[in-house]
């Protein structure tokens, strides 16, 4: 159900409907893409990023809201910890409960190794859930690892680490093979072929999935699959510093109790992170698709022991996040909408971009739409965005595919009276990936010893843009890597006495440069959207009321 | 949202606020002033952290939702329900079978269901929860994994049931044991990775490696592309 003035224009995207079945743009060379990249792709406004003033990527440029929590001070006083007093001795110290964090708790255990996982809000809360569209692997007759290789390079801009893009695609195929002998239902043909969807970017069929709710099938079943085989976690317990030994090793974490703000000490031989994305930042304002959690802890708490950071300019915006209704803005419409062929449309019906382009020029191409050509489509709440034709897929498919292939998508829209099988979904590019990260090796090892890393806050794979499908691949190929090399330095290496010394000296840094007062505590750990007003959400006349409010802690 | 947006009554924990229309349970619940630390989860319907138990000034009757999906309603009464551990059996998925007897073992309960239909009106995904606990108790794994496919495992059902049955942790174990074992094997899978085992790719890879960029761009504009199916 939408309002008249934009059923007005859903009558124009009907009547080209016909017309575009049979229409296909043709994909852009790097001549057109580039320019349409460097004007329109929120990454290239200039003023909204800067460059880092101390810490081991010092001059190199972030976002601005990145950059204040990396050169942010630290919630704890050394003087004041008690490192005499440790809750937790263990061989490997995860720390976030997503698919990459439980993935690397599960091998290191398989190693050999006594694990401890740690999250900040309850096991599987985390990216991986809301991934829809499905994971990559090629492993189909017409395809290979070259071609898988090729695809990611190209989509990354060629920017990427090959070494870790090798790595990718070669344990792809094992990946999907594990995760169905823990029990992933994967979306199969009767004789046991995998149904497979090709993706932006990917030149050939490789993703494979299980409906459009993937990543939650993976992560329930990795999280199943943690208590079952007894590895100890916390919940609420978000790490908010590294600990040290005098041998500049990582050997540990202090936790805090997000409830009742109690500190836990942990001890391990060696530490994976594995904390996930930013998306929470609401970088340049961007409503995002990412979890409550995503607040980019784990690339502070890395950069604070002397972890290098890479590729940390480049964010993903996924094309493709809900414009209306107001209640699910930013939410993600998952790119198979478009794998399974419904195109891109403006106001007026017309396609202006081949809708399986790699994703930010896709974004470019919208934001391209909106603004300069004005012909985006405008809700009540003043968002503006453009159609995605999804009616078009039965008519491609036959009736019922959208129902089969989309059960998340026609949920959530039909909560707000929108068939999306009858009726196309408007959308704008939202924040939805951190492209870059923590600099790993092929082992998921960073440049400190004894701290490894997992997923998304790792960085390396995906150069400045990452595909469809790589990013659910990238947390298993690298959980799993980095989980056993873990597994395997815990059992080599000989600690030395814990410190936080660390931690003082960056904070002697952070003064020296003039910044400490300038900047906030961090890690964020939670996005504050009680007060006031988060900027995500329109502008109410009510606002006012909530001026009233002091902030008692 | 335009600046004269009506406002609802709703009410938390039965305190009165008064909120813009159109807002969901959650952001109604941080309109209020609340900092959520439970009960926040993705915020897109995915991960069933936020499940909410509602009813309305007049009308008694509890109903049950995601805040995250959730829009608010004139005299809404909101609680979001509390955390409470639900039964779940411990298994090595490898060393058990795909049959309605180990699952009937290791959740004997399931005979206990006397078909109320609480869990099916109580899911906020509409699925047909009833159902398949039936089909769990005649064995049938493929039709519960089907029928239990989109659960975001929030444990509505468990929470209401009368019989104290965990719906979705039975679902899980079947569709565990679906994807392991009665699902079809993928052939061209296990020849992939024979392939890839036996070094099949590795000179491919070093050479694009080792390629310049401007060679690897060629490539790139020039490959192949499978057209969707």
């Amino acid at each position: 159900m939408y309002p008249a003035h934009m059923e007005e224009s859903i009558r124009k995207v009907e009547a080209t409907r016909e017309r575009r079945l049979k229409e296909s743009l043709l994909r852009l060379g790097d001549e057109q893409k580039t320019p349409l990249l460097q004007r329109y792709h929120p990454d290239y406004v200039a003023g909204k990023m800067r460059q880092l003033a101390l810490g081991p990527n010092k001059g190199d440029y972030t976002p601005d809201e990145v950059a204040d929590l990396l050169e942010g001070n630290s919630c704890l006083d050394p003087d004041k910890i008690d490192l005499g007093r440790v809750d937790y001795d263990v061989d490997v110290l995860v720390i976030g409960g997503g698919g990459a964090g439980a993935t690397a708790a599960l091998l290191a255990q398989e190693n050999g190794a006594k694990v401890l996982l740690t999250t900040k809000l309850r096991l599987g809360d985390c990216n991986t859930v809301g991934a829809q569209a499905g994971t990559q692997a090629a492993d189909r007759p017409n395809d290979s690892l070259a071609i898988h290789y090729l695809d990611t390079m190209g989509g990354g801009h060629f920017a990427n680490v090959p070494e870790l893009v090798e790595a990718l695609v070669k344990d792809a195929p094992m990946v999907i093979k594990w995760l169905g002998t823990l029990g992933v239902n994967w979306d199969k043909m009767a004789d046991g072929t995998m149904h497979e969807l090709s993706g932006g970017g990917a030149s050939r069929l490789r993703l494979h999935s299980a409906r459009d709710y993937t990543g939650l099938e993976e992560m329930r079943v990795l999280r199943d699959e943690i208590r079952n085989r007894k590895i100890d976690y916390l919940e609420f317990s978000p790490a908010v510093e590294l600990l040290m030994d005098d041998k500049g090793q990582v050997c540990g974490a202090v936790l805090v109790n997000l409830e009742t703000n109690e500190l836990t000490m942990v001890r391990a031989k060696s530490v994976v992170m594995a904390t996930g994305g930013m998306g929470r930042l609401h970088i340049q304002g961007f409503p995002t698709t990412n979890h409550y959690g995503a607040t980019a802890d784990g690339l502070v708490l890395a950069y604070r022991v002397g972890a290098q950071l890479i590729f940390m300019d480049t964010m993903q915006y996924h094309p493709t996040g809900a414009a209306y209704p107001m209640q699910i803005l930013g939410q993600l419409v998952t790119e198979k909408v478009r794998s399974l062929g419904a195109q891109l449309v403006n106001v007026d019906g017309e396609q202006f971009i081949m809708p399986l382009e790699p994703r930010d020029v896709v974004a470019a191409a919208i934001i391209r739409e909106c603004q300069e050509r004005q012909k985006g489509v405008k809700t009540p709440a003043g968002q503006v965005g453009v159609w995605l034709d999804s009616p078009m897929i039965d008519m491609l498919r036959g009736e019922g595919t959208v129902a089969r292939e989309l059960p998340a998508m026609v949920r959530q829209f039909g909560r707000f009276n929108i068939d999306i099988a009858r009726e196309p979904m408007l959308i704008y590019p939202t924040l939805h990936y951190q492209n870059g990260g923590i600099k790993i090796n092929t082992e998921g090892a960073t440049t400190v010893p004894g701290l490894f890393a997992a997923g998304e806050c790792e960085g390396g794979v995906h150069g400045s843009n990452r595909l469809i499908g790589n990013s659910t691949l990238d947390i298993f190929v690298f959980g799993r890597r980095a989980g056993r090399a873990a597994a395997n330095w815990s059992k080599e290496v000989k600690s030395g006495s814990l410190t936080l010394e660390h931690v003082r000296c960056w904070q002697k840094d952070l003064e020296r440069a003039g910044l400490s007062k300038l900047r906030p505590v961090s890690p964020l750990l939670l996005p504050d959207y009680a007060r006031p007003i988060p900027d995500y959400l329109p502008d109410y006349s009510a606002q006012a009321l909530t001026a009233h409010r002091i902030k008692l802690t | 949202m335009a600046e004269s947006a009506r406002m609802v009554d709703i009410h938390v924990m039965g305190k009165h606020y008064q909120v813009p229309e159109g807002l969901t349970i959650m952001t109604a619940l941080e309109y209020c002033g609340y900092r959520l630390i439970r009960g926040c989860g993705c915020r897109a319907g995915f991960c069933g952290a936020c499940a909410t138990i509602y009813n309305f000034k007049n009308d008694h009757q509890l109903r049950y939702d995601l805040a995250c999906q959730k829009t608010v309603e004139q005299d809404m009464y909101l609680v979001q329900i509390p955390f409470f551990p639900a039964a779940k059996a411990f298994y090595s998925l490898e060393e058990i079978e795909a049959t309605g007897e180990q699952v009937l073992s290791l959740y004997p309960d399931l005979v206990k269901c006397f078909g109320c239909n609480t869990c099916t009106k109580t899911c906020p995904q509409k699925l047909e929860v009833m159902w398949y606990m039936s089909d769990a108790l005649r064995g049938d794994i493929r039709q519960v994994s089907a029928k239990s496919f989109d659960c975001v495992m929030c444990g509505l059902c468990a929470a209401r049931c009368p019989q104290g049955l965990v719906p979705y942790n039975v679902a899980l174990l079947c569709r565990r044991l679906y994807g392991r074992y009665l699902a079809p094997v993928s052939r061209h899978l296990e020849d992939r990775i024979a392939e890839i085992e036996a070094g099949r790719f590795d000179d491919d890879l070093e050479k694009l490696k080792k390629m310049d960029v401007r060679e690897l761009r060629r490539l790139y504009a020039g490959r192949e592309i499978e057209p969707a199916n």
